[in-house]
């Protein structure tokens, strides 16, 4: 594995140089705190930032996108037959990407690059990008990621890790793409393997000493479906839930998808948006039927999917990364590490 | 705030034990600083659940449409103008709802608080009018008055108009000259600039349906962005089906909005849904000499008809 060593006074200009060959995403601050934006020419990504608001799922998987178009005018040569839409899948670089939420893009993947589907909007995205994190020196509040299957300083998914040393980056080079990105900026100050792992391990240890919260996971798999589903907790956790979008969309892992057909005068277009467990329209069958039709239904599914039924599917951990987005995000504050907590505690009594 | 929790909990175990109402829908304290979270409980046991602060910003209104059975509601002065709005709209009988009615010296603004560190918030306390807030790298002491979320620096209505019982002494209402700035400065923008208001405002939107569903008065079986047959409005991030939703849920609240703040309290995105419904509440004050949810005998002006109606195309 490589290193190399970034002296800040760099970084600026080659970030400027790689966007000769890629259009860069990165933290950008807004009104109500930090972005994962495409950035503008002229927008360096701020690397001074604690957490997104939202994930940058959005960079692979944009809340509304194009996939089919077609025509309804008769006399058009090939009228009525969707066709794919033009979409720019040139190079693209996320800089400053979380490490829980590279691991997160790893969760999706499962979902839409199968041996028997493969969704070709995310992939084709997913393969044009260049992930390169950002480790996290001092977690929030709200990170509970090393007990969720990643950590501050976790590799999965990333291409490059950037460790902040003050005046300089340490960067790992993890992956070919992050080679060729890092060749892209003409960084290059290469630094002694070992002595740069010892450097990245004190980081490490000494980010997820700040991380308080944990959800414990080891006995979700051993429940049984039907026992925690039928749980008595479910009303008292709904209760307060507005039904809102909210966890789900700020959700790194959330992947559930509704498909749109638009028409404008003769051309039609078929968009792929997100969808959210949370909304009554969520599973509703063209009958008027819907298996998920209160609240506590669609709150129960949201858990239920993240936390057991992917556990069991996967084998790969909870569908979680614990970047507390939701946690913080939410109205109401349903606390997904208590109703994790509460999942994995519970012994159904006997009749 | 600590002797109002108190009442709180006492008539709330009164109305358990002598099995007046079969549940209390009030605020527990959250996981997290600054959180409330909306809670029912059914049992004696559970009162000391109960809690009241300056973070109990959402309106408990909301929860307490299609129940069963009489229930009690805690109430500050915006809960209880829905719960007469519920009222008037027979969405709740008046004799089916206990109104515990809290007096309110204001909620305070998480969004601004929170703008004042660069790390999280780990604590936050309050005594009367001293806001002790704490992240890991600094302290600050705040005046509470001066992070007052808008609309309760604007409220005209902070006791109760209708309730059975009180958990604290009335507060003095304020007075204001000019109860509308925040309107009177759209209102001066020329068009260009009020249109390029709106579309900054919504520049961030995800759709998420917070601000609706927080909303006590958006609860139509089937809102009209969910419709299907036809479909009103697209589903996409199309900015024009973005702005058709707020423009028309605004005016579906027309007349009815108590201001009550719980759209932008509960938006992850900051956009201050108000300014939508805002203007509206002046027009309906200043064509009607009416504020929505004052009286469970008044029904609001768009729904009613009057023979002094200033209008002449009605006469």
């Amino acid at each position: 594995m490589k290193f190399i060593t970034i002296d800040k006074k760099d970084w600026a200009k080659g970030i400027e140089k790689s966007r000769e060959t890629y259009k860069l995403f990165g933290p950008v601050k807004e009104k109500n705190g930090f972005l994962i934006k495409s950035l503008d020419d002229d927008v360096q990504p701020d690397m001074n930032y604690q957490d997104s608001v939202m994930s940058p799922k959005s960079v692979v998987f944009p809340q509304s996108e194009k996939m089919l178009t077609t025509s309804l005018d008769d006399s058009q040569d090939g009228h009525h037959i969707m066709n794919r839409v033009d979409t720019d899948y040139s190079p693209k670089a996320v800089i400053g990407i979380r490490p829980y939420d590279a691991k997160a893009m790893q969760l999706v993947k499962l979902n839409f690059d199968t041996k028997d589907y493969r969704d070709p909007y995310w992939c084709d995205a997913y393969e044009a990008t260049t992930f390169v994190g950002l480790g996290i020196n001092k977690p929030g509040l709200y990170d509970f990621s090393t007990s969720a299957g990643s950590g501050p300083f976790e590799e999965e998914g990333l291409d490059v890790l950037l460790a902040d040393m003050d005046d300089k980056y340490l960067a790992k080079i993890i992956t070919d793409k992050g080679q060729a990105y890092v060749d892209s900026c003409g960084f290059g100050t290469d630094a002694d393997e070992k002595e740069s792992q010892v450097l990245l391990d004190v980081l490490k240890k000494e980010a997820e000493k700040n991380i308080a919260s944990k959800i414990n996971t080891d006995q979700l798999k051993s429940k049984t479906i039907l026992d925690l589903h039928e749980a008595p907790f479910w009303d008292d956790v709904a209760f307060s839930c507005i039904n809102c979008g909210t966890c789900t969309y700020v959700c790194p892992t959330c992947w559930c998808f509704d498909i749109q057909d638009e028409t404008k005068n003769k051309k039609t277009t078929r968009f792929k948006n997100w969808d959210t467990c949370m909304s009554s329209l969520f599973t509703l069958h063209t009958t008027g039927h819907n298996p998920r039709d209160s609240k506590t239904q669609r709150v129960r599914q949201r858990f239920m999917h993240k936390l057991k039924y992917f556990v069991d599917k996967y084998d790969q951990g909870t569908m979680c990364v614990g970047c507390g987005r939701c946690v913080k995000s939410c109205p109401v504050n349903i606390d997904i590490r208590e109703v994790c907590n509460m999942m994995n505690a519970y012994e159904k009594q006997a009749e | 705030m600590d002797t109002c929790i108190n009442k709180i909990r006492e008539i709330a175990l009164k109305l358990l034990e002598n099995e007046e109402v079969e549940k209390v829908v009030g605020f527990a304290n959250g996981t997290i600083p600054m959180a409330t979270s909306p809670i029912t409980i059914d049992s004696k046991q559970d009162v000391d659940k109960l809690v009241f602060n300056s973070t109990c910003g959402l309106n408990l209104a909301n929860y307490i449409r299609n129940q069963k059975g009489k229930l009690a509601i805690v109430a500050k002065g915006c809960d209880s103008r829905n719960i007469v709005n519920h009222i008037v709209e027979n969405q709740v009988k008046r004799d089916q709802v206990h109104i515990i009615g809290v007096p309110c010296q204001g909620m305070v603004d998480k969004k601004k608080i929170d703008a004042l560190f660069d790390d999280d918030i780990i604590e936050f306390t309050e005594d009367g009018d001293t806001l002790k807030v704490k992240s890991n790298t600094k302290e600050e002491t705040l005046s509470k008055k001066d992070f007052l979320r808008e609309n309760c620096s604007l409220c005209q209505h902070r006791n109760p108009v209708l309730y059975d019982d009180l958990a604290g002494d009335l507060v003095e209402e304020q007075k204001l000259d000019n109860p509308y700035p925040d309107v009177d400065r759209i209102e001066a923008m020329d068009s260009d600039t009020k249109w390029q208001h709106f579309e900054d405002l919504l520049q961030n939107c995800i759709r998420c349906y917070a601000c609706k569903n927080a909303c006590p008065l958006c609860y139509c079986p089937t809102c009209f962005v969910d419709e299907a047959g036809p479909q009103w409005v697209g589903k996409g991030q199309n900015e024009t089906d973005v702005s058709t939703f707020h423009f028309l849920r605004a005016f579906h609240c027309g007349g009815r909005c108590t201001d009550c703040g719980a759209c932008v309290e509960a938006c992850p995105m900051d956009i201050n849904v108000r300014d939508f419904t805002r203007k509206l509440n002046k027009d309906s004050f200043e064509m009607f000499g009416w504020e929505a949810g004052m009286d469970i005998t008044k029904r609001p002006p768009l729904d009613a008809y009057s023979p002094d109606d200033p209008n002449d195309f009605i006469k």
